[in-house]
């Protein structure tokens, strides 16, 4: 008996949690809760517009089908898979990672490594000569190398910094 | 008639390019300056007569000459005439003809500098400059003529051609269709302009680069010789960017002023490799060096460029659909290619002569570091690229259109962006020819100590945003930097010959234009990445539908719907305008009036904001929609864009910098020259 009561009392319970979550998600969806999600989505008909600007007829009716998925209890992963599949990948504001899609992705970034890996080569190979032509340059009298700036023989790095400073910005006004 | 006239003149200009063309090259292959001087005249004489026909087509739109088609598709009886005189560059074939015109412009200024030292860059100057204005004549003669006229058949079919056709009269609608609304905002009087002049003016760079590659004398004075060229055209290509993103912020309604759509990367793409091309030409001119790449990159913008007005006007990128049904999309494109092949042969053929005269001493000199900053640029360009054309490509080889959007822009561009920052914080200390980590770290040390009180401060205030708060240190160490030098140049020279310190700041800016404009051009660049982090970062938004009396709220702020109002304009727009209170702890620090403009010509609407700006932020509010007059509800769309205004400023301060680095020297020639008799003179005395 106790346990019939027990059984009636957790389906009532159960009933009572669930209508009560039932009326919560009742509440109106509100603007920004349709534009969070038509945010995401490009308008299936115009040119590169997000469906939460677009201004066109069409674009209203897809937000309110959007507010429609929402109070059902849709979310916004759901609402893009459904747009994608009525309209195409198009209404996606990135292509799917799959397929011929993925080129989108992987190109630039190999480019641009690519890039990076022939910078590195052209510098290694200009710092082999270039050290050898420093260890000739720098003992010719009046060679302006960088590391005397630290070594100041009257004791006043910043003095004899400030005059390198002016001789070079004075040689590279001159070269003007 | 007056349509005839145009046209016609258009024809000779087109008879004489060809005829420039063949005469230069004539003349310089036979060794006859004759003819050279004959193909000369012939180029000075283009703009005169493309003049006439840009003027014949102004004196059509301006007097409604509707039987004229183009006439009719972009203008309309009730626009004023400084809107229809702008309608030139309101549709595609007008804005040829306009292209056409500014090219003209640069072509006759250019065969009127002094060619004594370089007499040899003449005619494949003539040639180049000939063959681009030629190709557009092409265009407009033969693809897209501004001047067809509509004709009836007795039946009553209207057909579009240039002469009346067999059994057809005249036919003149009456009234025009009016120009496209969005077109109607003065940023888009002054924008198009200015990109186009910034496209235009890229060409003579290019040309100077082909004469250079042709006649083998590639030194660097074909760069010394456009330089002004090049910067001028950057002014003009960075001004038409800014006025098309105001543009956009004014007039779109969406409360951004950056879309990444492919017709604002399509003009976006040439900065990037011109922007590339200002840097690296400064390490060919001290250093001797990279001479092929500068080479490249020049090449690279002039193919840009083209595109750029290619898909600025036309769209048909949109699709593969419409670019075939587009006359001239492959024409364009066959163009391009033709250009960019027979560019990147003589290339080739110099690739010798085009070696590097000294070698790369120091990854950390100030010659590596712009090397980086190309490597960042062409890597933004290879995004952008990648980004306008994969959805071509997928359409083409899956038959399935996507949508290459803003995320993936910004996720691939912002480290780019961040990298160039920093580069701009590092590379101004770092000398020509060598620098150490060292040298680098104690010029450093002072700017980028002071930098980090920045977010330091922006911490201790409760930002928390990372991005945010590294955004805004590199801004703060470009801007610290770039100061310092300021500071350290005129100190130097203050101590130096002992004149008081602006005076010594004001002459050294005078000394070197060009490097302290670009100084000026970085702070520029501060001030727009600070608006950029605050509105990508923290831009909030909301919308609601109230009645009147009843409020939204948005980041503190309160607004409050007060009346809404619905009326006609002489202008034929219909206009509904709604008034709110902007208000912000119980202070009323605004009224505003968000409207919707519908125009019944074209039937087309337009979401006009209300804005209330500070240097703090943008309150700016759309009226989205709105119930019948009997009811008084109203929806409402609220974005709250902080820092935006920095954008604004840090644009103003940009064209500044640029304005500052391309303003004219003395001739340098003439300089010497004075130098060299004040000496005379004095060592006589």
């Amino acid at each position: 008996m106790k346990r019939i009561f027990l059984f009636v009392f957790s389906l009532l319970f159960l009933g009572l949690t669930v209508s009560i979550a039932s009326a919560q998600s009742q509440q109106p969806v509100t603007d920004d809760q349709v534009n969070a999600v038509a945010k995401q989505l490009y308008c299936p008909v115009c040119e590169n517009i997000p469906l939460d600007v677009c201004p066109t007829q069409a674009c209203a009716e897809w937000r309110d089908l959007i507010r429609s998925k929402l109070a059902d209890g849709w979310t916004a992963a759901q609402i893009k898979t459904y747009f994608a599949q009525q309209y195409g990948d198009r209404v996606l504001a990135e292509p799917p990672t799959r397929g011929l899609n993925w080129l989108v992705y992987i190109l630039p970034p190999i480019a641009i490594l690519a890039g990076v890996y022939l910078l590195f080569r052209a510098f290694k190979a200009w710092s082999q000569p270039a050290a050898q032509a420093e260890a000739t340059l720098s003992g010719q009298a009046g060679f302006e190398t960088p590391s005397s700036t630290t070594t100041s023989p009257d004791g006043k790095p910043d003095a004899q910094a400030n005059a390198q400073y002016i001789a070079r910005l004075e040689e590279e006004l001159k070269k003007l | 008639m007056v349509a005839n006239f145009g046209y016609g003149a258009l024809l000779i200009t087109f008879l004489l390019a060809i005829y420039g063309v063949f005469a230069a090259v004539y003349g310089a292959r036979s060794d006859k300056p004759a003819w050279v001087e004959s193909a000369r005249l012939a180029m000075l004489l283009t703009f005169p007569l493309i003049t006439v026909a840009a003027l014949s087509l102004i004196y059509l739109l301006v007097n409604g000459h509707y039987e004229v088609e183009f006439v009719s598709s972009v203008t309309s009886s009730s626009m004023p005439i400084y809107l229809r005189i702008t309608a030139l560059w309101g549709g595609q074939s007008g804005s040829l003809v306009f292209w056409a015109w500014l090219m003209s412009a640069f072509a006759t200024a250019v065969t009127l500098r002094k060619w004594e030292r370089d007499r040899e860059f003449l005619p494949w100057v003539i040639m180049v400059s000939l063959v681009t204005l030629g190709f557009f004549l092409i265009l407009i003669l033969f693809f897209e003529n501004p001047f067809s006229r509509l004709w009836a058949s007795s039946a009553g079919n209207v057909v579009k051609a240039m002469f009346q056709p067999a059994g057809m009269t005249l036919y003149s609608p009456g009234d025009g269709r009016g120009l496209n609304p969005l077109l109607r905002h003065p940023g888009m009087i002054i924008h198009p302009p200015m990109l186009y002049l910034g496209f235009v003016s890229f060409v003579i760079p290019f040309a100077f680069a082909i004469a250079a590659l042709i006649t083998g004398r590639t030194d660097d004075r074909w760069i010394r010789i456009t330089r002004r060229w090049t910067l001028v055209a950057w002014l003009f290509l960075s001004l038409g960017l800014v006025l098309g993103m105001r543009w956009a912020y004014d007039v779109l309604g969406w409360g951004g002023f950056w879309g990444w759509d492919p017709v604002e990367i399509a003009a976006f793409m040439p900065w990037l490799t011109g922007t590339a091309f200002l840097h690296s030409v400064m390490i060919q001119e001290k250093r001797g060096m990279l001479k092929r790449w500068n080479m490249v990159l020049i090449i690279l913008t002039y193919a840009l460029v083209i595109f750029g007005t290619f898909l600025t006007r036309s769209g048909v990128l949109s699709s593969v659909h419409a670019f075939a049904q587009s006359a001239i999309g492959p024409l364009f494109f066959g163009f391009i290619g033709i250009t960019f092949v027979a560019s990147l042969s003589l290339l080739l053929r110099r690739w010798d002569s085009l070696k590097s005269e000294t070698q790369m001493t120091s990854v950390l000199s100030r010659e590596a570091f712009f090397l980086l900053n190309n490597l960042l640029f062409m890597g933004i360009l290879i995004v952008c690229f990648w980004g306008v054309i994969f959805p071509l490509i997928s359409e083409l080889v899956t038959g399935q259109k996507v949508t290459v959007g803003p995320p993936f822009y910004q996720r691939a561009t912002a480290p780019l962006f961040a990298g160039l920052l920093l580069l701009m914080g590092v590379a101004p200390l770092a000398a020509w020819r060598h620098s150490t980590a060292k040298t680098l770290g104690k010029a450093m040390w002072k700017p980028f100590l002071f930098s980090l009180l920045i977010p330091i401060l922006a911490f201790a205030l409760g930002l928390r945003s990372w991005p945010a708060l590294l955004g805004f240190w590199l801004a703060a160490f470009v801007a610290s930097v770039t100061l310092y030098e300021f500071w350290r140049g005129a100190m130097a020279r203050h101590r130096k010959s002992g004149e008081n310190f602006f005076a010594a700041l004001i002459n050294l800016i005078g000394r070197n234009r060009r490097r302290y404009g670009g100084y000026v051009i970085h702070l520029g660049v501060v001030f727009m990445a600070i608006g950029i982090i605050g509105i990508s970062l923290f831009q909030t938004e909301t919308q609601g539908t109230i009645t009147q009396g009843q409020s939204l709220y948005l980041d503190g702020y309160t607004m409050t719907f007060k009346d809404l109002a619905e009326f006609d304009t002489p202008d034929g727009r219909m206009v509904t305008r709604a008034v709110v209170d902007v208000s912000k702890n119980g202070k009323t620090l605004a009224e505003l009036h968000p409207r919707r403009d519908y125009y019944i010509e074209s039937q087309q609407p337009m979401t006009i904001p209300g804005v209330r700006s500070t240097i703090e932020d943008d309150f700016y509010v759309l009226l989205v929609d709105w119930q019948p007059i009997s009811s008084t509800g109203a929806t409402f769309k609220i974005y709250h864009n902080p820092l935006v205004n920095w954008l604004w400023l840090g644009g103003f301060i940009f064209i500044l910098g640029t304005l500052i680095a391309a303003w004219p020297d003395k001739d340098p020639e003439e300089a010497r020259e004075k130098v060299r008799r004040t000496s005379l003179a004095g060592a006589r005395v």
